[in-house]
């Protein structure tokens, strides 16, 4: 395949280089099929990738201080914490004129909000000083002034905390998220009674995994009949699989608190069975078990449908020349129609894991206290406490989970082995 | 609810369509009970008499915060007026999110002359809050349960007492409440009890007593839930909004009654978002003024067993409009209900707020 | 390998119904003697494949026996028959090489590692692919696809084979050499091969016998020439080789021959197979290439009739005619030098043996 022939280069009929013309050729070809895809690249990229990269910068963006106190955060950077002295009159001076600016753009109780979230009472701390500063003489001296109006400002601790964060860009929420922090002496774990987000990763793991196996284990059998059976029937009962899709997800979660709680209707059956007594009534929900009962019936078809769809295009006639040639029915599973539909268990597989370990208003609903995820957690950061520099962290960290899992499945089973039908 | 929201919203279109006469309002609430008694009480009758205001409600306060905070960011704000709970009025005024009022100036005065801030006293918790009802968070139990032979919880320290009253308790998933009750019940006095948790011992100490229960403890996310698990024989006993219980003892008459000992009060208000133009601005502030004066605050109270926040309302509280009862002795301010009550301490959950629940969370996850 | 001896297939009085209502297969009795090559020859519907799909023990018979080596198999479920199965697409697994599925039926005999090794290069020259055992399935062409497919069929030493239409995805040049590969290597092995098609020319090609499969019954059961030369009833004159139809009615019988009055009245002489009395509605079926145009008075049916039209195909001619009213009577020519010049619109004599020509069932 090669453009000369003798050393002659071709050309076109008037003359041209072949291989600029077939250049021009293609190059308008691409740039027709670039275009018929632009809306749907524009639309990846607004609505997916664009949330993804502004995440990623939440979860270290720290500007609040540096725009809030500008004069304050230059003045400090020349203090030393270690000295276990407040700082000077300079930067307390600073301290003044930037609150002045603050409190007139109503900007400082935001800060303290931020601050906050690294040190208890720094909220209430600008919400006072603000509420102090027009009474404040403005000629000075500052620093008795600010430490009249809150004892805290002659606190070394809550200046370590404003220089520590001076910064535009933070680790800090990262440290919190790995249930860390800055100390004295560098990086160290937050004291046991304060870590929760490494504790809820690894449930959110298990769990995740165990919904994942789960799904497996009833939907294996349910996409293998459906499979096996007649085109007509087999499409009657995959509405069968499709009806939860039909109803709200609160509702089937709802009916699940009806089937499990004590006073349910399975605990009830069994009691009326005196299968157990009124006394040893089980429970099966807000706990772990409620939590993978229901998720697994909520994401039940998203392992169902890839498997089938997998399964259907395993031809029977497989299993019959497996057993032709000797092999009894479980060995011409086992050899021959398994290894078939791996690709239909990875695409089901990764679905549900993927979507069970984003998932927080079933684990919120039946989940109890050992049941919930850290997306539980995200959630309560981004519309209660507000810490959407934390929750992104901690999506972040999840996207990383993700990722690495992704790179683990491609090693032992291998990412082309993925199949939705 | 939501039908009528959408038919609203779908005349409210095609009104903005062809005239311009006609202003939609976007209130955010509840929904729900609550919800309703806002439009029976305040928004029915004033569209009534401004025929040229229609009301759109979105059902969106739970999640009101974070939303107001992307509206802002997007440089979008939808809203003219959300309700939302004190905490979190105080929480979207330190973000700047909701607009700081004058009392006095944006409210009706009471009928006889009292200036609003006077009315509403110290319920004003924040600049930009308006104060509607006073709720309390609160605790129901079951009357029929045989294992209590007979006795009946009638204090606080009874939801810790699992010997008397052994079953299952309900409380909400966050630290809020139930460390105050934790520490009232191991003997720190009132006024003592935020000294005390602002600490590592107390709040060390709190937790010790919540362990004491904790195995027998549904935690509730969502107020519909203790009046489920109490209807279910789930729990025996649990704590919620008033409101709710009343509902569910009056309403469903299920055998549960009130235990109004060391009740949290807690206030709902609207907020205003910052950033409205001019126009909208001057519409929604004839409505607030409208909605919050004494004859409606005390309209509500026809729906829901909520407190009004004005002092002015109080004795002109009637009979619920359909169950025909008097409404006073449900409130959660009745003289009778209010003997032993507990103030919720904005400021300084604000600032403790994020450190205690974090290790609230590591405490339930343990 | 050579050694083998085949496997004898018995069925008695069998019958299948999938649906309670109709039989798909109606009272099938066969003996197929150790070492055949018998085909089941006949259209899709026939009920030829559901017969071999019961010998393999993937269908349960409704009714009746099946014996092997004189064993009845019924309940002896498909994996110990002990039968190698040949599949429509082959079958050949796709997650494993070429190798591990021509040892995948020795792994599950528990053969030994070097035995099987021994046994799949064996196999593998048989259908010349040695040097394919490390290759995927996907990764060969349909024909050595094919041959793995044989291959996989025998390695495991079976006294018989199943073949389900196994030629059919090939090309018509592969399948021909396909028909001969498969052909040597019955007779090499000596196994026993029953073959399934609805290909006339792949049953007339490879096998000792034919049965013709039509609605549930086998039509005729016989060598691949006996076939051809003596139909037993028009479906097997109309289903094997080309065949032309005339329709009359029996007016005499004499010994083997009788006479058939055709509906224009035209008087024929015919073999007397499948008719019984004078009176009798019949199907005369008469081969096109048994026609003759250089006619002499020796013989026994003599004809005048119209060409309507000449198809050159080389070897020979088509001459389409109108016969006794029939204008889709064939005449096959063989393309001699000194031919007789034909014409389209001539009117011209032709005649036959009446042996040639055979009185069979009536068609409607």
């Amino acid at each position: 395949m090669s453009d000369t022939t003798d050393g002659q280069v071709l050309t076109t009929q008037d003359g041209k280089p072949l291989k600029a013309a077939l250049r021009r050729a293609l190059r308008r070809e691409k740039l027709r099929a670039f275009l018929l895809i632009a809306p749907l690249l524009i639309f990846v990229l607004v609505t997916f990738v664009a949330p993804i990269v502004d995440m990623l910068f939440r979860s270290v963006e720290n500007g609040i201080v540096a725009d809030t106190l500008p004069n304050t955060v230059i003045e400090l950077s020349k203090w030393d914490p270690a000295s276990g002295e407040v700082p000077d009159e300079v930067v307390f001076a600073a301290l003044y004129n930037d609150m002045v600016v603050a409190v007139d753009q109503k900007t400082h109780t935001r800060l303290g909000s931020r601050l906050n979230y690294e040190q208890s009472g720094i909220s209430s701390l600008f919400r006072k000083t603000g509420r102090r500063i027009k009474r404040m003489d403005e000629d000075g001296p500052f620093k008795d002034q600010f430490i009249g109006a809150d004892k805290k400002w002659g606190d070394v601790a809550t200046w370590q905390v404003l220089q520590q964060f001076s910064p535009r860009y933070t680790d800090g929420y990262f440290l919190n998220a790995f249930d860390a922090k800055r100390g004295p002496d560098g990086i160290e774990m937050k004291p046991d009674d304060q870590q929760i987000y490494m504790f809820l990763f690894g449930r959110t793991l298990f769990l995740s995994i165990v919904i994942t196996l789960s799904c497996l284990l009833l939907g294996y059998p349910i996409a293998f009949l459906l499979a096996a059976l007649p085109l007509r029937t087999s499409n009657l009962l995959m509405i069968l699989v499709l009806l939860p899709f039909w109803t709200s997800l609160l509702v089937r979660t709802s009916a699940w608190k009806v089937l499990l709680q004590q006073q349910g209707v399975i605990n009830d059956f069994l009691v009326w069975t005196r299968l157990i007594d009124d006394a040893g009534r089980l429970v099966m929900i807000n706990n772990q078990t409620g939590t993978i009962i229901a998720m697994t019936h909520i994401l039940l078809p998203f392992m169902i449908l890839p498997l089938y769809s997998v399964m259907k295009t395993i031809s029977p006639s497989y299993v019959r020349a497996a057993k032709s040639l000797g092999a009894n029915d479980w060995t011409a599973f086992w050899r021959v129609y398994f290894p078939q539909s791996v690709p239909g268990i990875g695409a089901g597989a990764v679905l549900v894991f993927i979507l069970s370990i984003g998932y927080y208003i079933t684990p919120e609903l039946v989940g109890g206290t050992s049941g919930i995820f850290i997306s539980n957690r995200i959630a309560y950061h981004i519309s209660s406490s507000l810490n959407w520099g934390l929750a992104a962290s901690l999506g972040t960290l999840l996207l990383v989970a993700v990722l690495v899992l992704f790179v683990v499945y491609d090693k032992i089973v291998g990412i082309d082995n993925v199949k939705l039908g | 609810m939501k039908l009528k929201t959408l038919i609203l919203a779908g005349t409210a279109l095609a009104f903005t369509g062809s005239s311009a006469l006609a202003t939609d309002l976007t209130l955010v609430s509840w929904g729900g009970a609550y919800q309703s008694s806002q439009k029976n009480a305040y928004t029915d009758p004033y569209t009534a008499e401004n025929p040229g205001i229609t009301v759109i409600w979105d059902e969106s306060s739970a999640e009101a915060v974070a939303k107001l905070r992307a509206m802002n960011e997007a440089g979008n704000v939808t809203w003219d007026l959300v309700d939302v709970v004190a905490s979190d009025a105080i929480r979207l005024c330190d973000e700047g999110l909701a607009m700081e009022i004058d009392a006095d100036v944006d409210l009706a005065a009471a009928p006889d002359g009292t200036p609003a801030s006077e009315d509403f006293g110290d319920l004003l918790v924040s600049e930009c809050f308006i104060p509607q009802i006073v709720y309390s968070t609160t605790f129901g139990y079951r009357s029929d349960i045989d294992e209590w032979g007979g006795k009946e919880p009638t204090e606080i320290c009874d939801v810790f007492d699992l010997e008397t009253f052994p079953g299952k308790r309900s409380l909400e998933k966050r630290p809020i409440n139930n460390m105050e009750w934790a520490l009232l019940c191991d003997g720190v006095p009132k006024e003592e009890v935020y000294n005390v948790l602002e600490t590592e011992e107390g709040q060390d100490q709190a937790f010790k007593k919540l362990d004491t229960i904790k195995d027998n403890v549904v935690w509730w996310s969502a107020g519909a839930e203790t009046p489920q698990l109490l209807a279910d024989k789930e729990v025996v006993i649990g704590s919620t909004y008033n409101g709710r219980l009343f509902a569910l003892i009056e309403e469903q008459k299920q055998p549960v009654k009130m235990l109004w000992d060391a009740q949290v009060f807690d206030l709902d208000g609207w907020i205003i978002p910052t950033g409205l133009p001019e126009d909208r601005l001057a519409e929604v502030k004839k409505l607030v003024k409208y909605a919050t004066d004494t004859q409606r605050l005390a309209d509500q109270a026809k729906y829901i067993s909520y407190g009004p926040a004005r002092k002015s309302s109080a004795p002109l509280v009637g009979q619920h409009a359909s169950l025909g009862i008097d409404m006073a002795p449900h409130m959660p301010t009745d003289p009778n209900n209010a003997k032993n009550t507990f103030l919720y301490n904005y400021e300084w959950w604000a600032d403790y707020r994020d450190d205690i629940d974090a290790k609230f969370q590591a405490w339930l996850a343990q | 390998m050579a050694n083998i001896r085949g496997a004898a297939v018995k069925y008695d009085s069998v019958q299948k119904s999938y649906d309670g209502e109709s039989l798909v297969v109606k009272n099938l009795n066969l003996d197929i003697p150790p070492g055949e090559f018998l085909t089941m020859l006949g259209p899709s519907g026939s009920g030829k494949t559901t017969c071999l799909m019961m010998l393999a023990g993937f269908e349960p018979a409704t009714h009746g026996e099946i014996y092997l080596n004189d064993r009845p198999i019924n309940n002896v479920p498909p994996h110990k028959r002990g039968i190698g199965m040949v599949f429509q697409n082959y079958a050949l697994f796709p997650h494993m090489s070429v190798a591990e599925n021509l040892a995948f039926p020795l792994q599950v005999r528990n053969v030994s590692k070097a035995e099987q090794a021994e046994k799949v290069q064996r196999a593998l020259d048989m259908v010349e692919l040695g040097a394919f055992g490390n290759r995927r399935p996907a990764q060969l062409s349909g024909g050595q696809q094919q041959r793995v497919a044989v291959a996989r069929a025998l390695v495991f030493d079976p006294e018989l084979v199943l073949m389900d239409e196994p030629l059919g995805a090939l090309d018509k040049q592969l399948r021909e050499q396909m028909q001969y590969e498969i052909k040597h290597i019955h007779e090499n092995l000596g196994v026993t091969v029953v073959y399934v098609t609805h290909d006339q020319t792949e049953a007339l090609t490879m096998s000792d016998r034919v049965a013709v499969f039509n609605d549930g019954v086998i039509q005729q059961l016989s060598t691949p020439d006996d076939l051809y030369e003596d139909p037993q009833n028009s479906f097997v004159a109309q289903f094997i080789g080309e065949n032309n139809k005339l329709s009359g009615k029996v007016v005499g019988i004499d010994g083997e021959e009788c006479l058939v009055e055709l509906d224009d009245g035209t008087q024929l002489k015919a073999d007397k197979v499948n008719v019984s009395a004078v009176g009798d509605r019949t199907t005369l079926s008469l081969r096109p290439e048994r026609v003759e145009f250089d006619t002499n008075d020796s013989m026994d049916n003599l004809v005048n009739g119209r060409i309507e039209e000449l198809i050159y195909l080389g070897d020979h001619i088509r001459v389409r005619m109108n016969v006794a009213g029939n204008d889709e009577f064939i005449v096959k020519v063989r393309n001699r030098g000194e031919r007789r010049k034909l014409h389209v619109g001539e009117t011209v004599q032709v005649g036959w043996a009446f042996n040639d020509c055979k009185a069979l069932d009536a068609v409607a």
